[in-house]
């Protein structure tokens, strides 16, 4: 029965406290890791942080990074909740892009994009779904290890996409693998929105999909904490004999959970394919399945704490394009090792500062 | 009892009172002393100003309600909580303990409820686990094999080195826990409610090592609450409420109802009353369940079984003879593999099979063995645990939405009427004591006011005054005119509960008697499945 922890940390310092220690952590080795390449730290942090939200256009690409990793980090929580690792988040939002210009594809020449746009983010969502509810169901019933099958697909996805796109999808005549741009279909892109409204912004990638994102994460947790399915999901994520013993079939909920998730990462297709390329591309995903790992991770898998790891992750994102570009001795590998880090410290050393915060918040208290 | 804390103010009063005090070791200073020890978690405090001395080679009980502060004092002492005010002292000197790596190399030792070993691996590699002598494992192997049958002789604890830890029973697996304690040198062994899961054989044989133990000079603390034990094994008793320990005793010189009564603060009735049964239609009915499991060993062998409603059936048996399993089949969670089974009506065989969610709707219930794996999900707050299996239905979902207020509302009213301590819906599962644990579960099924009610170990790790109170609603329930099914190890409890007593052995059911004809004996001899 004592099990439990030594000591913990209170909820605040748990949720707020301890992830800034962590990120102000990674950001003291990245000083360190900048200033042997010779590289004064502080003005490569000044870049970084006016490179992300110097501008209304920097704020704009970060906010649009930030929706991709929202996303994908929702769709890595929700299966965490029900005690699933999702790995697949790559594979299902490259299919889901494909279910996105498939559907816009189909139905643009005889449709309006008000109507078609709603349809190809139901397909997203649908396409993501099917494409985690294979392994999903490997797993619920043939016991097939769900990491393993979430990774293959992903790549099954990509090689299905080069496929499509070079057979099949391309445009008549065209030399990229590529389809025709969509006609008339489009996601809204927020300058020109905010300029219907009179508020002008610059010009950025960032569109509607981000209030897609927020939506997504109010109803990931009205759904977890505020429906008796939520309740049923994390009952089986943290108890599966108790999942059982209280009459929910565990299949069915593996099932549930996956799609879920598969549909959430979906929605990057949405982002990407709808509001950006406006046509089917390859390669849209660029790793954001993957670094949803470590946002949900970064986030305690809580909906608030990934769309806050989000933001960071689409500033680091944005403020490292920005870094490599002024600064010729940063390379892009150098950001991506920025990134690493960040994760590194958030996510696999998450608890390295826990006892030293435990100790100074016990002495604080005496004191 | 406040000379406790005035002793820990007073040295000299102290010195004193210990020139007169029986020490088996005299002159020598007590082997555990804590002095002062306050642990609070958030707003409850589980340990105030705790004070108390355990001379060396001797055996301690500590006993007291649920929730008193028992294992939280015995956590602190074993360094896997620190105390936010007090002192310990081993051997006479001041220690700080700041992990249980501090307390092991202090010499103290703890074995836990919940066992920490690793199935698949073998005693001895369970022994070594963390304790391996150096990168070669064959050396470090070959010195605990060396170690352990010294071990074995001196404190009579045999287990054979070489079985997998996997396909030991309870009570041997709770040995390997004692020697792994003992391996790593310790001389003060911490026994948090050992008997809880053992049957009455292995509880026999657990208290003869710890008194082997005690010959060689071990000092046993040990916590239980069936005083029984206390009187047989105990040299002093400590008994702890609500936080404080409020009276110390010399074993001799008290009793089983004195203890009670300091423990609870009132008299208890150590016997249950009831009426005369009154049985009704049969409301569940097993024809030759069989189950055989993967590996194709027959688990359950034709078994046939029938509850009344208004009667309390108990199922007397040594654990692992096929009460786990019966009790997953009736309720829901497991499929025959053979046979059929009728509740109210409702037939269930292997083409026709059924899960616990529509048990449910049939008006059955089910208080599962192991509370803490299947009973509830540790990190849920005790609102979220209190409607375990119940979370669709009104109100605690209303329009498709849970409804949080209904939850924590019918969550504090059942730990009002089941007295779950402290009463408080926000708090962690996991975070209650033990019994407070299995009380929520009880209620929380007992609330439904079920037709057909499975309870296995009812009162495991529950204290006397629960107890009590348990027997008492689950004769309310028969009264009421439930069915009512018993699964425990404890002799005494199936013999005051049951109206009628079947016997498992082996995955069937070998005899079956009114509780008016049995008595431990006959009862002992059919579990040995002597006269069969
Ligand atoms: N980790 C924790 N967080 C919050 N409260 C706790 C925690 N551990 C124990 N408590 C509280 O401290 C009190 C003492 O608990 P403890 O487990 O020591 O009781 P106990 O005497 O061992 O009871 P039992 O006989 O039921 O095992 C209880 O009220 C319990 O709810
Ligand atoms: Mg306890």
């Amino acid at each position: 029965m004592s099990a439990a922890p030594r000591r913990a940390l209170p909820p605040w310092a748990e949720i707020g406290l301890l992830p800034l220690v962590n990120v102000a952590l990674a950001l003291i080795t990245v000083g360190i890791i900048v200033m042997a390449i010779g590289v004064d730290p502080l003005r490569a942090l000044n870049l970084l942080v006016v490179g992300a939200l110097g501008s209304s256009e920097a704020i704009g690409y970060t906010l649009y990074y930030a929706t991709n990793f929202a996303f994908t980090g929702l769709a890595v929580a929700v299966a965490f909740h029900a005690g699933l690792f999702n790995i697949g988040g790559e594979g299902q939002a490259y299919i889901g892009g494909l279910g996105a210009g498939l559907c816009v594809l189909a139905l643009d020449r005889f449709l309006p994009g008000v109507i078609v746009v709603p349809l190809a983010i139901l397909a997203a969502a649908a396409f993501g779904a099917a494409w985690a509810a294979v392994p999903a169901w490997l797993q619920a019933h043939r016991g097939s290890h769900i990491v393993i099958t979430t990774i293959m697909f992903n790549f099954v996805a990509a090689a299905l996409m080069v496929y499509l796109m070079v057979n099949v999808l391309i445009a008549p005549g065209s030399m990229t693998p590529q389809s025709r741009g969509f006609e008339g279909t489009r996601m809204p892109a927020m300058h020109e929105v905010l300029a219907a409204l009179g508020i002008t912004v610059a010009q950025s990638a960032l569109n509607l999909s981000i209030l897609l994102a927020i939506v997504c994460c109010v109803g990931v947790w009205a759904f977890l904490w505020h429906t008796p399915w939520g309740y049923a999901l994390r009952t089986m994520g943290h108890n599966p004999d108790a999942a059982t013993y209280a009459g929910n079939d565990l299949k069915k909920l593996t099932m549930i959970a996956m799609c879920l998730s598969g549909a959430l990462a979906g929605f990057v297709g949405v982002n990407e394919i709808l509001g950006v390329h406006q046509r089917l591309v390859l390669d849209f995903t660029a790793g954001y399945g993957f670094a949803g790992i470590a946002v949900s991770l970064m986030g305690r898998n809580h909906p608030l704490g990934i769309a806050l790891a989000a933001l960071l992750f689409g500033a680091l994102q944005q403020g490292g394009a920005e870094l490599a570009f002024e600064i010729p001795a940063m390379t892009r590998e150098m950001v991506v090792v920025i990134q690493g880090l960040v994760i590194l410290f958030s996510g696999a050393l998450a608890n390295l500062p826990r006892p030293w915060l435990q100790a100074l918040l016990a002495r604080v208290r005496r004191a | 009892m406040g000379n406790r804390h005035h002793a820990a103010a007073h040295p000299s009063r102290r010195a004193l009172r210990a020139l007169f005090r029986v020490r088996p070791e005299s002159g020598a200073a007590p082997a555990i002393e804590l002095r002062g020890i306050d642990k609070s978690f958030g707003t409850v405090r589980a340990n105030r100003g705790v004070s108390l001395s355990v001379a060396k080679g001797s055996i301690t009980g500590i006993v007291g309600e649920n929730g008193a502060g028992k294992s939280t004092l015995m956590s602190i002492l074993y360094g896997l909580y620190e105390a936010d005010a007090g002192e310990i002292l081993v051997d006479g000197q001041a220690v700080r303990m700041r992990g249980p790596a501090d307390a092991i190399a202090r010499g103290i030792g703890m074995v836990h409820q919940h066992f920490m070993l690793v199935a698949p691996f073998t005693v001895l590699e369970n022994l070594v686990l963390g304790a391996e002598g150096g990168a070669v494992l064959r050396r470090g192997l070959a010195a605990a094999r060396a170690e352990l049958a010294r071990l074995a002789s001196e404190y009579g604890l045999s287990v054979d080195p070489d079985a997998v830890v996997g396909d030991l029973s309870v009570g041997e697996q709770q040995r390997v826990e004692i020697l792994k304690v003992l391996f790593r040198g310790a001389r003060v062994l911490i026994l948090d409610e050992p008997s809880a899961v053992l049957t009455p054989q292995e509880t026999d044989q657990l208290f003869r090592i710890l008194a082997t133990l005690k010959e060689r000079g071990v000092t046993v603390l040990l916590i239980t609450h069936k005083l029984r034990e206390i009187m047989a094994a105990t040299d002093t008793v400590f008994v702890m409420r609500q936080g404080e320990v409020v009276a110390e005793r010399r074993t001799a010189d008290t009793n089983p109802e004195e203890l009670a009564e300091l423990m609870v603060g009132r008299k208890v009735r150590l016997t249950l009353e009831k009426d005369a049964v009154a049985t009704g239609d049969v409301l569940l009915k097993a024809e030759k369940l069989d189950l055989t499991d993967s590996r194709g060993v027959k688990l359950l062998d034709g078994v046939d079984l029938e509850l009344r409603a208004g009667e309390i059936v108990g199922i007397a048996g040594v654990s692992g003879n096929g009460q786990t399993e019966l009790l997953q089949i009736l309720s829901g969670i497991r499929r025959p593999t053979g046979g059929r089974l009728q509740v109210r009506g409702r037939v269930i065989d292997t083409s026709h099979p059924t899960d616990p969610a529509e048990m449910r709707t049939l008006g059955l219930c089910h208080v599962p063995e192991d509370r803490q794996r299947q009973g509830m999900v540790a990190p849920f707050r005790a609102a979220e645990t209190s409607i375990l299996g119940y979370h669709k239905l009104k109100p605690f979902t209303r329009r498709g939405l849970l409804d949080h207020v209904a939850t924590t509302a019918h969550c504090g009213l059942l730990m009002e009427r089941f007295d779950v301590r402290p009463p408080i819906p926000a708090l962690r599962s996991s975070s209650f004591s033990g019994g407070n644990q299995q009380k929520l579960v009880l209620a929380r099924e007992m609330d439904r006011t079920p037709r057909i009610l499975l309870v296995g170990q009812p009162t495991r790790g529950v204290d006397i005054g629960a107890i009590e109170f348990i027997h008492r609603q689950l004769v309310a329930a028969r009264d009421a005119g439930c069915a009512v099914l018993v699964v425990s190890v404890e002799l005494d409890e199936i013999l005051s509960l049951s109206d009628r007593i079947v016997v498992m052995f082996g995955g069937r059911i070998v005899g079956e008697l009114p509780a008016a004809k049995a008595d431990e004996r006959t009862l002992g001899l059919m579990m040995a499945n002597a006269h069969a």
